[in-house]
């Protein structure tokens, strides 16, 4: 099969550098303009929810920011797969790029959560809940992806071994979605997605998929810009690195 | 606006959840471009020291 050029392009680290580089303004705009926009519709415009009362309005940070965790942890699986399989450099670059981002995004999600449990449940944190525990392991798997690249000084070695860690976490990605089925859980089952019928009001679920939306161009904004800095630090030397740097310097 | 603020009583909830969250949002706008102008720099002084071993190399070959 022959594949088309710009498939081939996606292999050059100059032209995803130049592509990501170009991509990022627009990404990183559009994404903080929405999350903006939904913010305040969020906070300001949506109607106040009939049992929670003002409080339910975390409803439009947090499963956002935990959505982003295990979009960036399924793409860094991925990507991590791909670059062992076909010892690709550009796709561990990838993987590299999402665990800061996934990491945090995580964090943020355990924390927001903690916030709006006190309220709403009762308590900051409960040990028996199951999605709370995979999301911890979550956060868990992409600080132990960071260190494990950490203890080695050789970056090939780092990329393959940190690449099986990565692949064999992306089954708590499922486990994650689908805890609140499997087992008795503090946590609601799935809301928005069952597409069919979700069950938010439109009021609400507008602004809450404006800030999916703007989190998802955020996320990819962060990732091509860490994608270009993984590439100037794998491209140490390189002709058109180079060039790109004199031209900068003097 | 004092009512806003008070979210039904769970202000300090909402706005510590919306705060945390705008601090990890503009820790990863700040911290995806310091890497990269790190790196960029860090290219630049390799390319610069790199320099003057290669000059007389060129000057070598247009010689001959």
């Amino acid at each position: 099969m022959k594949l088309p050029v710009w498939f081939h392009r996606f292999g050059s680290p100059p032209w995803v550098y130049g592509f990501a580089g170009a991509c990022v303004p627009w990404l990183l705009i559009c994404g903080v303009l929405a999350i903006a926009i939904g913010a305040y519709w969020g906070l300001a415009i949506a109607p106040t929810d009939a049992v929670q009362g003002e409080v339910y309005r975390i409803i439009y940070i947090h499963p956002q920011t935990a959505y982003i965790g295990m979009m960036a942890y399924t793409l860094m699986g991925i990507a991590a797969g791909i670059g062992f399989i076909w010892r690709i450099k550009l796709a561990h670059a990838v993987a590299v790029g999402a665990a800061p981002i996934g990491a945090t995004f995580t964090f943020g999600a355990l924390i927001t959560g903690a916030i709006w449990g006190r309220p709403t449940w009762g308590t900051y944190w409960e040990w028996g809940d199951p999605r709370i525990m995979f999301e911890l392991l979550l956060l868990f798997l992409f600080l132990g992806y960071l260190a494990l690249r950490a203890a080695f000084d050789d970056r090939d070695k780092a990329d393959r071994v940190s690449a099986i860690l990565a692949v064999v976490g992306v089954v708590n990605v499922p486990i994650i979605h689908f805890s609140v089925d499997w087992w008795n859980s503090l946590h609601q089952t799935a809301t928005v997605m069952q597409l069919d019928d979700p069950a938010m009001d439109p009021e609400m679920l507008v602004p809450f998929l404006i800030m999916v939306g703007g989190f998802t161009l955020l996320f990819y904004g962060l990732l091509f810009r860490r994608l270009q800095a993984g590439i100037v630090e794998r491209e140490s030397g390189a002709r058109w690195l180079r060039e790109l740097v004199e031209g900068a310097a003097s | 606006m004092s009512e806003f603020l008070a979210m039904g009583g769970h202000g300090s909830y909402v706005w510590t959840a919306y705060g945390i969250t705008l601090a990890i949002l503009l820790w990863n706008l700040w911290s995806a471009g310091a890497m990269l102008r790190r790196n960029l720099r860090r290219a630049a002084r390799e390319t610069a020291a790199d320099e003057p071993a290669r000059r007389p190399k060129v000057s070598q070959l247009e010689g001959e």
